[in-house]
């Protein structure tokens, strides 16, 4: 997709709300599930609130459901350890304004700041992150409302195959990236070493790992002259 | 108990979220440096997408789902709009998974 070097809005807010309509679907199973887990609803629309972080939240839920809430804490955590790295890299995107990034802060995502990122100048990256930041997060607050409401007569999100939209939406964003040598050297090997870890380590270890491929920038470049 | 778990949960993934921001204006980071923090991003991002489309809790997911996200970046990568190659990926995993492939 070069939907990234496009920084027209309309262009913008289509693939935004495209990846919003996936995130509404699985903020939907998020309230269903907490409902399920006899969590009450202020705790389930609280979580998407303030924590905002999927991944995290269904860990927690699956967790508090199995009585282990110091547990659900330090996993939760460890999934969301990766918005450090994600605050670093987009630093200059949200500005100097202390109320933008107090509130940009509580917007950084996986895919706010793939978006963010996939945009070749300083003021489409800001037009971007805010964008998907705020959109995406009426969405997934949307969908956990829309989820403790309908509760069971949720279906699995799984049967519309919006497992599948995440990752393929954030490969789409990173393609542009990766036409880099050197980032795709180092994202390819660094997601190598991620899946290879993944049976072995808790969740949220394994992509952190990932940075490990910054390591082959200290390779030597692969050279072809010989000594004749 | 319940309002602790998930306050400590807000508290803790805001800070991670916030100090990297602030971070990145307090380090005076030699160009060589900033330079990685895109790529480090990237990594990390490629990571999360290539273990979510292949792992399911720590297993392999079925084949529905790597196969949808296949037919995402094919498309992607013949400059396929975005919003087709999202609908595409989801679509083919729902196919599949209606055809009874795991």
């Amino acid at each position: 997709m070069r939907t990234a070097n496009r920084t027209a809005v309309p262009a913008l807010v289509r693939d935004v709300a495209a990846i919003g309509v996936a995130i509404v679907a699985v903020g939907a199973s998020f309230g269903a599930v907490g409902v399920a887990a006899d969590l009450p609803v202020a705790a389930i629309l609280a979580m998407s609130a303030l924590v905002y972080a999927g991944g995290a939240q269904f860990m927690a839920v699956g967790l508090l459901a199995a009585g282990s809430p110091v547990a659900a804490v330090f996993a939760g955590l460890l999934i969301n350890a990766r918005h450090l790295p994600f605050g670093l890299a987009l630093g200059g995107v949200l500005g100097r304004r202390w109320r933008d990034r107090l509130l940009g802060s509580h917007l950084i995502t996986d895919e706010a700041t793939a978006f963010a990122l996939a945009q070749p100048d300083p003021a489409g990256q800001r037009r971007a992150f805010w964008l998907a930041g705020v959109g995406l997060f009426l969405a997934w607050n949307a969908g956990t409302v829309l989820g403790v409401l309908l509760a069971s007569r949720v279906g699995d999100p799984l049967r519309l195959g919006v497992d599948a939209a995440f990752p393929a939406g954030l490969l789409a964003l990173l393609l542009p990236a990766l036409r880099d040598t050197q980032t795709r050297r180092v994202a390819l090997s660094g997601a190598a070493v991620a899946v290879a870890a993944t049976p072995f380590l808790p969740a949220g270890l394994p992509v952190l790992l990932a940075l490990v491929g910054l390591a082959v920038l200290t390779l030597p470049g692969r050279r072809r002259e010989r000594a004749c | 108990m319940l309002i602790a778990v998930i306050l400590a949960l807000a508290l803790g993934t805001y800070a991670f979220r916030f100090s990297g921001l602030v971070l990145r204006d307090r380090l005076v980071l030699p160009d060589e440096v900033a330079r990685l923090l895109p790529m480090a991003a990237a990594a990390l991002l490629a990571a999360l997408a290539l273990t979510a489309a292949v792992t399911e809790a720590g297993a392999f997911a079925g084949f529905a789902r790597p196969l949808g996200v296949l037919v995402g970046v094919v498309l992607a990568w013949r400059r396929a709009p975005f919003v087709a190659v999202v609908v595409a990926a989801a679509a083919t995993t729902a196919l599949l998974r209606l055809l009874g492939v795991p």
